[in-house]
């Protein structure tokens, strides 16, 4: 286990590498030229020029992509343009409410959509079954912005039972320490900004969630209807166990496998969603903020943020192969 | 007809499919809607109309009409159009491109496979959604160059299900006879290797449609799609969000088409991922 992990990792190199160089082409291929950006209209040829100059922007492409994937190693992905900050660290900052944002909603895809899978299977054909499987094809075949806009006009401006924005109310006294707001108001005992921070969580979770949900229900369904075809089942039917255990304890093992598959991939597209709800929603995550800086082309902000979105992408599929060890174990890795 | 042909067994099989034809009838509409829009449409789709601003649903507008005066039951079958070109144009375009390095990965395999397949999972390791915003971001935000980036985010997965589809059967003895018989490489490759890669590959281009209609929305929602005044679904959806409370029907219904159209290519690929796939049946 251990070696096939390292040999995992290792493969992930390569992946990286190759990720990080068609970041860098793609965005050294955006018209545009970002000294000017910077500068303004209203700048003279000769100051864009001096800071194209200090910028290496000059510098041929190469020694260009070496010195990004140089600093790269070293945590360095340069400074925003807008706002002068080191891009690693605005990432930091702003990472936690996507991360929040995101386990909020594939908890709530899961805890959902999979009881909801098993129960279709258990129950094939029948009104619940057919009822939500349709549920669940529209899920899949819904535009999340859409299902966002919904909530908001619904929830928040009709009924005013959640906010339409933002992670926290203003006024909550609230001093965040790791930026999961859930976790830090846990820390520090304090229940209204605790409160607070999940009612806010509740919308943009919620729509962010419900195409996975679909997607896990379904995926669900089909692997515990292939499970209870076998003939360990009707064994353990016919030994005389009750449906709830046989159901429960020796069916749902075995359509663990795909299930987990599925939760894992839903998690990685997950983030990639987050940037639609993260606008629509105004939540202040990584998602909106590399949506913004690609209207202000702030270059830096974007290969940064596009960076760090595929290698969190590339480390949630290389849990999710490592986790079918733990939960069948007759999967070895050699 | 040859009624053992594989195909004629597939489509009893797709026949008898609820959920296939359900899809069949989603398109046909749609393909209708699209072919007779200035028919069907009572109004212009772009033409504005200042006097009849946020007008909710009525007789005279079904749907009502949007910020400009625009009719927006005219705007949504316009924009069945946009949407079944984008579908079709970059799942083509993914299709053909992904086809053919799948191919020529599974088929010649040595350095020319692991090149070509290390560059898919090299795009495969993004974020879908990401890598098109990306592109777009890059090429200037038009329709065509979302349509363009999302056929290439498409490309991988027909890249993946054709190489390995080869992989399987390049070594059967049928493959052998033909080339003793003198097929040269293409020839196998035209007439023995895609046909029996054909039936995993409708389905994936089916579902492929409805995540590229899904997407083209999205992209056009963030303003790097269809530009105004454009109906297209997604765009309409862009604009209707500072009505929200005002005229809430503005945002309502376009995406109630983007759901119709996006659900009828999801049942009839699940239809025909039954029909094709026996082994598949009732999963």
């Amino acid at each position: 286990m251990f070696n096939y992990i390292i040999k995992r990792i290792v493969a992930l190199i390569p992946i990286i590498i190759g990720v990080s160089i068609i970041v860098f082409l793609l965005i050294h291929l955006i018209p545009g030229d970002p000294a000017q950006t910077m500068l303004g209209e209203r700048a003279t040829e000769e100051t864009v020029q001096r800071l194209r100059e200090q910028m290496g922007l000059n510098d041929p492409l190469y020694a260009q992509f070496g010195r990004f994937f140089k600093n790269l190693l070293r945590g360095d992905l340069g400074r925003s343009i807008t706002s002068n900050n080191p891009v690693a660290v605005e990432i930091s900052q702003r990472f936690p409410a996507t991360l929040e944002l995101s386990i909020f909603a594939i908890v709530f895809a899961v805890l959902v959509g999979v009881p909801a899978g098993i129960l279709a299977a258990t129950k094939q054909n029948s009104w619940f079954d057919n009822l939500s499987m349709l549920v669940a094809l529209i899920g899949v075949s819904m535009p999340i912005f859409w299902l966002g806009l919904m909530f908001i006009w619904l929830f928040a401006v009709t009924l005013g039972w959640f906010p339409p924005s933002s992670r926290m109310s203003v006024g909550v006294v609230f001093e965040p320490i790791t930026n999961l707001y859930l976790l830090d108001s846990i820390i520090q005992l304090n229940y209204l900004a605790f409160i607070d921070a999940l009612r806010h969580l509740v919308l943009p979770g919620i729509a962010l969630g419900t195409i996975p949900m679909a997607i896990i229900a379904r995926m669900t369904r089909s692997s515990m209807l292939e499970v209870l075809k076998q003939d360990y089942i009707r064994t353990a039917y016919a030994k005389g166990l009750v449906k709830r255990v046989v159901v429960y304890k020796h069916a749902l093992k075995n359509a663990m496998v795909p299930i987990i598959t599925v939760v894992g991939l839903q998690f990685g597209v997950l983030l990639g969603g987050a940037v639609l709800t993260e606008t629509i929603f105004s939540w202040p995550g990584l998602g909106k903020y590399l949506v913004d800086a690609i209207y202000a082309r702030d270059f830096p902000v974007v290969q940064g943020g596009i960076l760090f979105f595929a290698i969190v992408f590339v480390l949630v599929n290389l849990v999710v192969d490592l986790s079918y060890a733990t939960i069948d174990p007759r999967i070895q890795y050699n | 007809m040859n009624l053992n042909n594989p195909w004629f067994e597939a489509w009893k099989r797709l026949r008898k499919s609820k959920i296939g034809l359900a899809g069949i009838a989603i398109i046909f509409i749609l393909v209708a809607v699209a072919i007779f829009a200035p028919l069907i449409a009572p109004y212009s789709p772009i033409e504005q109309d200042i006097m009849s601003r946020y007008q909710a649903p009525s007789q005279r507008h079904l749907l009502g009409t949007d910020e400009m005066g625009r009719d927006i039951l005219s705007r949504i079958i316009y924009g069945s159009r946009i949407s079944l070109q984008v579908g079709l144009f970059s799942i083509g375009l993914a299709l053909v491109i992904g086809v053919t390095l799948g191919l020529i990965a599974g088929y010649y395999g040595g350095y020319l496979d692991m090149i070509i397949m290390r560059i898919m999972d090299i795009m495969l390791a993004f974020p879908s959604v990401l890598l098109a915003i990306a592109i777009v971001a890059i090429l200037g935000p038009q329709l065509k160059n979302a349509m363009l980036a999302i056929g290439i985010i498409n490309i991988p997965r027909f890249a993946r299900i054709i190489r390995s589809s080869t992989i399987t059967i390049k070594e059967d003895e049928f493959i052998s006879a033909a080339r003793v018989l003198g097929a040269g490489d293409f020839r196998i490759i035209l007439k023995h290797l895609l046909p029996n890669a054909m039936a995993p590959l409708i389905v994936q281009t089916t579902l492929s449609i409805a995540t590229a209609i899904l997407e083209a929305a999205a992209l056009s929602f963030l303003g790097l799609g269809a530009q105004p005044p454009t109906p297209e679904w997604g765009a309409m959806l862009s604009d209707a969000r500072s009505s929200l409370q005002k005229a809430p029907w503005v945002m309502t219904f376009p995406g109630m088409a983007i759901i119709f159209g996006v659900l009828g290519f999801n049942l009839l690929g699940d239809g025909l991922r039954d029909a094709l796939d026996p082994k598949m049946k009732n999963v």
